[in-house]
């Protein structure tokens, strides 16, 4: 892959950097045949747990694991501190941009991201301009997917505003290195995770509508058990101590949303929807969704329901969008964005596409609407036939892609095929804003190779996961 | 023009149902040449309708019956003094910027039939010979034929099959001014038609462009003109999903029998 990436343990060759000291030497010490009895036992725990993941476009579309790599990544607490003010500050201008878009729209009249690039994209919602935003935060959960490619340069690769999943694997994650590495865990100063799901509800019951009781009734909905992420709809809903329903099991009377239960309707407030936008309501989206509540956007419009995160969020998830991020944290928050995006390349853009389509073999190029992996190109990676293939795709509508150098992501040991050695990682930390500001669990969810030299981290593509420390200095 | 006009849903069910609900656009707005004189809707089931207004400034009702109901009727009653504008629209509540108008949707996503059509018939034009060229072409492509296509047909199926009725003409109208860069949207409404006809099957759709100096202009391609004091305007959006009458979800499990009447009348003008 031409240049070498940075390891998180050993830099980029020989080093023992300070963060991994003690985890280095627990390796050392530890025989491989214990690591493989451990990762027999966590495979075994994890079927327990019932985390399983369906992958699109399989044939034998069979729930799966994805794989655990026994081995946590580390970050340090100075590190992390530069994530989390970058992330917070990030996050507010998402919050901000939202807003904007379906409010005044100043960001456009100010000529800093092109008109076009929001009006045509199916993302925005125009049943969302005017409305204002039940509880006042558009996106109170973020997935902010971030690379790293030395000990200094951390990048964000992509937003999540949408519905971000993942945090059943981070919260699993920790669960397992506790019960399988009780006594490391112990000598580790790990900051804890584990309070993800108070925090969560914390944010959910703060931007309850003004009609709500002190105590907001919560609920989260889900598609349905064949739905991919059903496992962590299921996992949150018990976390946090709330119902778990699909579309069926609501019902809208005069503007108020209820909850069908054994002792008869019981008024909902907040909804922590995992159901996309067209889904939600067959009078207001696609009218042939059987999975939504016919009548809660006229709920929502009214104010008397809150939806986490809001309709019409998707569009700071656009990689189009993404690649004015940088403009958009300053347009909003008035500093200079702490986290660096990516350079890209929209295609949209005549002597961006020129260059792009000379440079194919070097390059990452995706679709500005895509997510999980699917429809990208990565030219080191790819073969002749693959890249003559993708140019024609791309040539023939460059509006719809955008185009990265392929970044050395940063690596960690993992333990594969019975040894340890260094697989690429990214992170994706999980960013809670409620109306008293925004929190953060210091680590997040690490995805990791599996595969020698792969960039592909995407659970659909064949990604693992880690454990994620954040550890004092 | 003096319009009067009265317009009932039937909806029955072989089996009772347990409830309905329903999102109406059924109320126009006034506009420079639109006077709402009176207007009321009444269903006669225990339901309450609540107004709202939706991004697109139309007005909504929505309402809840709690079933069992064997059959649910809507009826639309009003009275509108319109003028002939030439299909000029002016006085409306515009609060979304016109980019948004140039939105392909899933009903009006021109393919590569419809772009040609519009490229060939538009060209360089300006914008409102464009839009009467395209209005005339889309006329004599499409049969005016009830019953073979639904709410449901896309404009590049329609454009196809080469027939459809006023929304399948509306569609391809708006999906190809779209592909030629003009703003476009669709309405529904009501027209009574010359030649004194007074029942109607159904309501009618048409469309409007953005012509720069004249701002919203309405195009009938059904009919191949703009509208006139016949026409009611009632609501509007990006395709016909956003503007249609009804919109509705019932629970229970029956075959509905659905029966429109549409009454438009000349009254005495005073």
């Amino acid at each position: 892959m031409g240049k070498a990436a940075f390891d998180e343990m050993n830099g980029f060759g020989g080093e023992h950097r300070a963060a991994y000291r003690q985890l280095q030497a627990w390796l050392e010490d530890t025989p491989v045949e214990l690591l493989e009895q451990r990762r027999l036992e966590a495979e075994a725990l994890f079927r327990r747990f019932g985390i399983t993941f369906a992958v699109y476009g399989q044939k034998d579309a069979e729930e799966r694991l994805i794989p655990f790599d026994l081995i946590p990544r580390v970050l340090t607490a100075s590190e992390w501190k530069i994530l989390e003010d970058g992330l917070t500050q990030r996050v507010q201008a998402i919050n901000a941009l939202i807003i904007d878009l379906y409010g005044k729209g100043e960001i456009l009249k100010a000529g800093i991201v092109p008109e076009e690039l929001i009006f045509a994209n199916e993302a925005f919602r125009p049943e969302m301009i005017g409305v204002e935003v039940p509880g006042g935060v558009p996106v109170p959960i973020a997935g902010i997917d971030i690379v790293r490619v030395d000990a200094e340069k951390f990048y964000v690769l992509e937003d999540n505003a949408r519905t971000p999943s993942g945090v059943s694997y981070m919260l699993d994650n920790r669960e397992a290195t506790h019960l399988l590495f009780p006594d490391l865990m112990a000598r580790s100063k790990v900051r804890p995770v584990e309070r993800y799901p108070d925090e969560l509800l914390a944010v959910l019951e703060s931007l309850a509508p003004r009609s709500a009781s002190s105590e907001p009734t919560i609920a989260v909905l889900t598609p349905g058990s064949y739905n991919s992420a059903f496992y962590e709809h299921s996992f949150l809903a018990d976390k946090l101590g709330v119902e778990l329903v699909e579309g069926r099991d609501l019902f809208v009377r005069d503007d108020v949303v209820y909850m069908r239960t054994t002792q008869g309707p019981k008024r909902v407030d907040v909804i922590y929807r995992r159901v996309d936008d067209d889904f939600l309501d067959p009078l207001a989206f696609r009218p042939d969704s059987m999975l939504g509540v016919p009548g809660l956007f006229s709920s929502y419009r009214a104010g008397n329901v809150t939806l986490a995160n809001a309709v019409g969020t998707g569009i700071a998830d656009d990689k189009a969008i993404y690649s004015y991020m940088p403009e958009i944290v300053k347009f909003y928050t008035g500093e200079e964005p702490m986290l660096h995006n990516v350079p890209t390349y929209r295609c949209r853009e005549e002597e961006a596409l020129k260059y792009v389509l000379d440079h194919l073999p070097e390059l990452v190029v995706k679709e500005v609407h895509g997510s999980g992996g699917y429809g990208m190109l990565v030219g080191p990676a790819s073969t002749k036939k693959q890249i003559a293939e993708f140019e024609k795709k791309l040539k023939s509508d460059p509006d719809n892609f955008i185009a990265q150098p392929t970044l050395a992501l940063s690596t960690c040991p993992a333990f594969v095929d019975g040894e340890i050695a260094p697989r690429h990682v990214d992170l994706r930390p999980f960013v809670l804003t409620g109306s008293k500001g925004t929190r953060i669990v210091p680590g997040g969810l690490t995805r990791v190779a599996m595969k020698a030299g792969s960039l592909v981290v995407n659970s659909s593509q064949g990604g693992g996961t880690k454990d994620t420390w954040v550890v004092e200095d | 023009m003096h319009l009067k006009l009265r317009h009932s849903t039937r909806y029955t069910y072989d089996t009772p149902v347990r409830g309905i609900i329903q999102m109406l656009r059924l109320t126009p707005r006034p506009h420079d040449a639109q006077h709402i004189l009176h207007w009321r809707i009444d269903v006669d089931q225990d339901a309450t309708l609540k107004p709202s207004e939706d991004s697109f400034g139309n007005i909504v009702h929505t309402f809840w019956a709690e079933g069992p109901l064997e059959s649910l009727t809507i009826t639309v009653e009003g009275e509108v003094q319109t003028e002939n504008t030439n299909g000029v629209v002016q006085g409306t509540p515009e609060r979304l910027p016109l980019g948004l108008f140039l939105r392909e949707t899933r009903l009006t996503t021109p393919n590569d039939a419809i772009h040609k059509f519009a490229g060939k018939t538009a060209g360089s034009k300006p914008t409102l010979d464009a839009l009467h060229a395209l209005m005339e072409a889309v006329h004599k492509r499409m049969k005016f034929d009830i019953g073979v296509t639904s709410v449901a047909t896309t404009a590049a199926e329609a454009f196809k099959a080469k027939h459809g009725v006023c929304q399948d003409f509306a569609h391809i109208f708006i999906a190809a001014a779209r592909s030629a860069g003009i703003p476009a949207r669709y309405v529904s409404g009501y027209l009574r038609e010359d030649g004194g006809r007074e029942q109607y099957e159904a309501g009618h759709g048409w469309a409007e462009a953005w012509v720069p100096d004249l701002g919203w202009v309405g195009f009938d391609p059904a009919n191949n003109c703009c509208p006139t004091d016949a026409y009611i305007r009632v609501a509007c959006g990006l395709d016909y999903l956003d503007a249609g009458p009804v919109r509705g979800v019932r629970t229970g499990i029956a075959t509905e029998q659905l029966d429109v009447e549409i009454q438009v009348t000349q009254g005495s003008n005073q």
